[in-house]
């Protein structure tokens, strides 16, 4: 045994009452979705919780549920129930792809979506794909319940907006028909599979004949928290498709990001293959469109 | 803490710690020794489990996590036909080298292939991508699977 866990009082609970009554009680608490993330952390001693709460267990919160206009998923949802989903492959395929990348399928079996958001690592395989929907996060405690959009959802590594005694319900996702046909993923890693991502750019598009309508890009690893790409939306909106106007966009994701060197990748590398992943994805996007000859 | 679950197909009763890892408690206090001490982060997939029929790393989870739960090796699948000419094909294909990471290929493949998720040699690769062989043997692995699964 080459890791030592800290010891820990563990309770498992079975209802959603149970867990908000525990939060809003004890101290020094971590929450166990998958444990993927947290199992390890406890593992390598970021985390000394004094307390663990098993939520697995809570039926309740597994579900993925078209309402038409938007699709509700339940925080306990399995990365792999996304994938196989046919709700989420016809409406939200951008996300149901890039969880696809996440991970391996032993750890795709375990790891829940409420789990990789509340770890909030600026990693994060499924956030770029629920920021370019502006997905709207449900928080509930025993005090109640509200919810924010997920574009404010982050505030810094390993830091959300969530109370200590909240804890993530659902995730709500408004159904758009454009962005869910015309979309595209990309993850540069260190290898192909299994991996983390240097960095992963999430695009989806409205085209109006020769014009962006609306454009929404988003990317991971390569700030303190996912982020949106916004100078390149702004600038991109209204113009005509071409191929001098999309280089020119993708190197305005500069202003939007500010990447960090690690052990996967430099700063300089990050802003240089974010430069390449927006114009790759916004050139796949269109192709999908169906916009022809984007290189008039 | 006392917890049970279904292991190859009998109940189990096992006092934990509640910061017990299952694979611990597999290797060390029930004695199923197919499942490998590898990296100990979820990486490596030489500790894959088949938890309520699906692969999963077992060092990445708590016991006490598995209570009431279905927990399947490679010792549970000795007379499984599949699986017993899934092993027959690593065999006759060479797919074995110093054989420390078998079991775990082994539960993951047969649960791609039992789950009708191989249709070609590409979802061979990914569903055995949590996997690691550090003989690095992957391609007569990957023929073995393919074998089975595609004939």
């Amino acid at each position: 045994m080459f890791y030592k866990l800290p010891e820990i009082e563990y309770i498992r609970v079975s209802e959603l009452d149970e867990v908000l009554s525990l939060l809003s009680r004890k101290e020094d608490v971590k929450v166990l979705a998958g444990g993927t993330d947290l199992v390890i952390d406890m593992k390598i001693g970021r985390y000394k919780p004094k307390t663990v709460i098993d939520i697995s267990g809570i039926k309740s919160l597994r579900y993925i549920v078209d309402e038409g206009d938007k699709i509700r998923i339940g925080a306990l949802t399995r990365m792999q129930d996304i994938i196989e989903s046919p709700v989420i492959r016809e409406k939200l395929p951008v996300l149901a792809e890039a969880v696809s990348m996440l991970g391996s399928w032993q750890i795709r079996n375990m790891a829940t979506v409420g789990g990789n958001l509340c770890s909030a690592s600026p990693a994060a395989d499924s956030a770029p794909p629920l920021l370019v929907h502006e997905a709207k996060i449900k928080l509930t405690s025993i005090e109640g319940t509200r919810e924010i959009p997920i574009t404010e959802f982050f505030t810094g590594p390993r830091k959300t907006v969530m109370h200590k005694i909240e804890l993530l319900h659902e995730i709500i996702v408004p159904y758009d028909e454009d962005f869910a046909r015309t979309y595209s993923y990309a993850k540069l890693g260190r290898r192909n599979s299994f991996t983390l991502s240097v960095v992963a750019v999430a695009t989806v598009l409205k085209v109006r004949g020769r014009r962006f309508e609306d454009v929404r890009i988003a990317l991971n690893a390569v700030a303190p928290t996912p982020v949106r790409a916004r100078s390149v939306e702004s600038f991109l909106r209204g113009k005509e498709i071409g191929e001098e106007v999309i280089e020119e966009a993708s190197e305005l994701v500069v202003n939007d990001i500010s990447p960090i060197s690690d052990v996967r990748a430099s700063a300089e590398y990050r802003r240089h293959v974010s430069m390449v992943l927006v114009r790759d994805t916004l050139l796949k996007a269109l192709e999908k469109s169906g916009v022809k000859e984007v290189s008039k | 803490m006392l917890v049970k679950f279904r292991l190859n197909g009998k109940d189990v009763e096992v006092d934990v710690y509640p910061n017990e890892i299952l694979l611990d408690t597999l290797r060390l206090k029930l004695g199923v020794r197919s499942v490998k001490r590898g990296c100990e982060r979820g990486e490596c997939g030489t500790c894959t489990i088949l938890l309520n029929g699906s692969p999963v790393n077992s060092c990445l989870i708590l016991t006490p996590h598995v209570e009431g739960a279905e927990v399947i090796t490679v010792e549970g699948l000795e007379k499984d036909s599949k699986f017993k000419e899934l092993v027959n094909n690593f065999v006759n294909e060479g797919a074995i080298q110093c054989g420390f990471c078998t079991p775990g290929f082994l539960l993951t493949a047969y649960t791609a292939i039992i789950n009708q998720k191989i249709k070609t040699v590409d979802d061979v690769k990914k569903s055995l991508e949590g996997n690691l062989c550090r003989c690095t043997g992957y391609v007569k692995i990957i023929e073995a699977v393919a074998k089975t699964a595609l004939k």
